[in-house]
């Protein structure tokens, strides 16, 4: 749509614009951008006066544009809708609370305490492949990728377990933080490395290279899960293990979820989620199925606000993990030929091989 | 001052002795350390070498680092000595089952212990006794002398030298924790500088050294304590009965006697013994009668074996130079733990000798910690994490506040001659006597 990209370009300028007079830091650009796109919502008028700075900005742009280039590139990068699984208004959310990661009682306290069951459910899915381990280093050996690791929470006790881990987040700040952080520890420090990218951007360069792949509260931000969990296969060893966990969606976690934990009690920053992308794990299975992944486990998880601990849990219509393992079947295969059938597939294979009851029902 | 270190530090391990002339280059170039401890346990007594070499053996630690550090020197015990120690532990059946997890209990039966079934309590001021005996065959406890411990735990730590590093001869002088989460360049370690000048870093400090640690007073934890106006005398005796019995004594008085009792002469300090035991001195005849209805009814009531009443002992001599006297106090620590920081043993809880639990409630601090120490490191946790730290505090809290109060009160009201309360200590006893429930929790 012209006018969709008219505006993504008109953004674009006007920012670099604003950067030829002042270094700014891309904290600086998220400013001036939802600064203009409140501004155009709510004063259409102003259009106008938007397009002749529109060309004006464009002559700028290409003189600057050499200057600018690291800039223009992480831009363009967050800003591409299509081929990308990275959602730019979440960017925005969590670089507003990069530093806070790492304090235990603040607020990401319900994120530390639930590596008390990720950690171990990680591990011991993880331990059921090998046959003995090195007592004191169970993962060792091990290569790890962490999508969305953020400030690193969950990277470095799986680091501390021996594995070799690499954390992987689209937010620069977060990885800044997560390097600070594992720097003073000269172990991890050499267990683990952090880069700022998206999973789509290092699919090729490590294909089949992980033991495990971990997407932990990472499925419910991205903008296309079905690409998401395509690279997730891809990047993962055969027989190698998916860890998800996410937020079901259910009208117990909007109101527990979203009303309760975001706007009541605080306990999950506002603005964090949004229902509208939280999973269920009915779709989730059928897309990791789909995908050659074959779902193993899938447990829920209760947050108790009051002890601040987490617990297993038989209900899954809040917080849950899912475990599955790439399967040896080639990825390409369709629908009619795939061997580990998705839910919805099995009616239809069964309707099409007795055609002769179809048509009576028919009549 | 490079020279002197690494002289005094050649002699017990290996592993200190390589990493001596780093620290002195560190001291000169003032630049911080590169090894990380895991662990620092501070104070190098029973309860900190013994928590250490726990650690030590555990199975999710073959990958850590443990540092004990022990402002005294090496202990070496070349060989059994013939006299026996005057300081002893009464080792309950928990502790030994936590000394036989490493290996210690092992190198303790080999040296000298005694195992007891029974425990008699006397009063001086009426005939009522209690008896705690088991009645399967078990060991209710063990007497074990403090250097044959310490000899044992000293053994296992040498035994996983290359998990555990014991630095002898090292005092720590000060003690620094990690500033508020709000200053993000800080270390977020806990720096220790030693007597010698050289810094340690390490991501969890156990304090095990003793009442007074310095580990508790650097965390600026509150201590809630009290000094009984009591000192207790040990000494060494030989009991008249078996020819080749020894005994240890541990008698609690007010300071002015205790002085007088290690000062006397070694007939007269026995007759003083002797007639604490057998002395009629303070008994009343309402007592006396008041007891003896008691265990009237009580016997109506519910008739129970009778075990063989044992009569107090009757001393024939003490060992030379056993007497020793040392002050009495309770501790209580307000918090076992901060961030970063447990306390375990005397620098938690200072407690009266008079019911033998001092070492075993140190042990049993071990124990727990270890638990949640140990599950942790399985889970990747960094060690000095408030959120299992916390479940420590709060497992011994519950279980050594109850055993505090209890032993404090004992000792109060077994300070007294006072009748009312005389009385009520007596009925008290006989119908603890009684009641097995009751013998069977205090125990």
């Amino acid at each position: 749509m012209l006018y969709g990209l008219d505006f993504n370009g008109c953004v674009s300028s006007h920012s670099c614009n604003v950067l030829s007079s002042s270094a700014l830091t891309p904290e600086g650009l998220v400013c001036s951008n939802s600064q203009l796109i409140w501004t155009l919502q709510s004063k259409p008028w102003v259009f106008d006066e938007y397009r002749t700075m529109w060309f004006k900005s464009c002559r700028m742009t290409f003189l600057s544009l050499n200057r600018m280039k690291s800039y223009w590139q992480l831009w363009t990068r967050l800003y591409s809708t299509s081929q990308t699984t990275v959602d730019s208004n979440e960017v925005k959310t969590f670089l507003a609370m990069a530093h806070k990661w790492w304090d235990e009682e603040g607020m990401f306290a319900p994120l530390h305490s639930m590596n008390d069951l990720r950690v171990p459910f990680i591990r011991d899915n993880l331990l059921k492949t090998v046959a003995n381990h090195h007592p004191g280093k169970p993962l060792s050996g091990m290569k790890i990728l962490d999508v969305g690791c953020g400030g690193g929470l969950l990277t470095e006790p799986l680091g501390r377990l021996g594995a070799s881990v690499f954390g992987i987040d689209p937010v620069d700040e977060n990885i800044k933080t997560a390097q600070h952080h594992k720097a003073f520890d000269p172990v991890l420090d050499k267990r683990i490395e952090y880069r700022v990218c998206s999973l789509e951007e290092i699919v090729e360069e490590t294909e089949e290279t992980f033991d495990a792949v971990i997407a932990s509260e990472v499925v419910e931000h991205v903008a296309d899960l079905e690409t998401f969990i395509q690279c997730c296969r891809q990047v993962l060893k055969p027989t190698g293990s998916l860890f998800i966990t996410t937020i079901n969606k259910t009208q117990l976690s909007y109101a527990l979820g979203i009303v309760f934990a975001e706007q009541i009690a605080g306990i999950v920053p506002k603005g964090t989620h949004t229902w509208e992308k939280f999973v269920s794990p009915e779709k989730l299975e059928s897309i990791l199925e789909s995908n050659g992944l074959s779902v193993q486990t899938v447990a829920g998880m209760l947050y108790n606000p009051f002890s601040g601990y987490w617990h297993w849990n038989e209900n899954t219509s809040l917080n849950y993990a899912a475990h599955a393992v790439k399967s040896m079947v080639p990825d390409h295969s369709g629908p009619a030929e795939v061997v580990f059938k998705g839910e919805t597939e099995e009616p239809q294979a069964e309707v099409s091989t007795i055609p002769g009851v179809h048509g009576e029902l028919k009549k | 001052m490079a020279t002197r270190l690494a002289v005094s530090r050649c002699g017990p391990l290996p592993a200190a002795a390589r990493r001596s002339p780093l620290v002195s280059c560190r001291r000169w170039f003032g630049a911080s350390a590169d090894t990380v401890y895991d662990v620092v346990v501070s104070g190098g007594g029973m309860v900190g070498a013994a928590m250490a070499c726990a650690l030590g053996h555990d199975i999710h630690f073959h990958d850590k680092k443990i540092l004990l550090l022990e402002a005294g020197p090496k202990k070496v015990l070349e060989k059994l000595p013939e006299t026996y120690s005057n300081r002893v532990s009464s080792i309950s059946p928990g502790s030994a089952t936590l000394l036989s997890s490493f290996g210690a209990w092992d190198h303790i039966c080999n040296m000298r212990y005694r195992a007891f079934r029974r425990m008699q309590v006397w009063d001086g001021c009426s005939e009522a006794l209690i008896m705690f005996d088991k009645d399967n065959l078990d060991d209710m406890g063990y007497i074990v002398e403090n250097d044959v411990i310490m000899n044992a735990l000293t053994k296992q730590l040498e035994a996983v030298s290359d998990r555990v590093t014991v630095l002898y001869r090292s005092k720590a002088v000060g003690y620094s924790w990690p500033g508020p989460f709000s200053m993000a360049d800080s270390s977020p370690w806990v720096h220790i500088t030693l007597g010698d000048g050289s810094t340690l870093q390490t991501t969890l400090l156990i304090g095990a050294d003793g009442h007074n640690s310095g580990v508790r007073q650097a965390a600026g934890i509150q201590n809630v304590s009290w000094n009984y106006d009591q000192s207790a005398v040990v000494a060494t005796l030989h009991l008249s009965e078996l020819s080749d019995t020894l005994s240890s004594l541990v008698w609690s008085t007010s300071h002015d006697h205790a002085a007088q009792l290690v000062s006397m002469d070694k007939e007269e300090f026995v007759d003083a013994i002797n007639s604490a035991f057998w002395s009629d001195a303070n008994h009343t005849d309402f007592i006396g009668s008041a007891g003896s209805m008691l265990q009237y009814a009580v016997a109506l009531l519910k008739p129970s074996k009778v075990s063989a009443r044992q009569l107090p002992p009757s001393v024939a001599k003490v060992d030379a130079k056993s007497r020793v006297l040392f002050p009495l106090g309770l501790g209580h620590a307000a918090e076992y733990v901060r961030p970063r920081v447990a306390l375990i043993g005397d620098a938690a809880h200072r407690v009266h000798p008079l019911a033998g639990q001092g070492v075993n409630m140190g042990f049993g601090d071990i124990s727990s910690l270890l638990h949640h120490l140990s599950t942790a490191a399985f889970s990747g946790k960094d060690l000095g994490s408030m959120s299992h730290l916390t479940g420590y505090e709060t497992d011994r809290q519950r279980h050594n506040t109850a055993l505090l109060a209890a032993t404090d009160l004992l000792k109060r009201l077994y300070s007294t001659s006072a009748t009312p309360l005389v009385l009520l200590r007596t009925w008290g006893l006989q119908v603890t006597n009684a009641v097995s429930p009751l013998k069977v929790r205090g125990h």
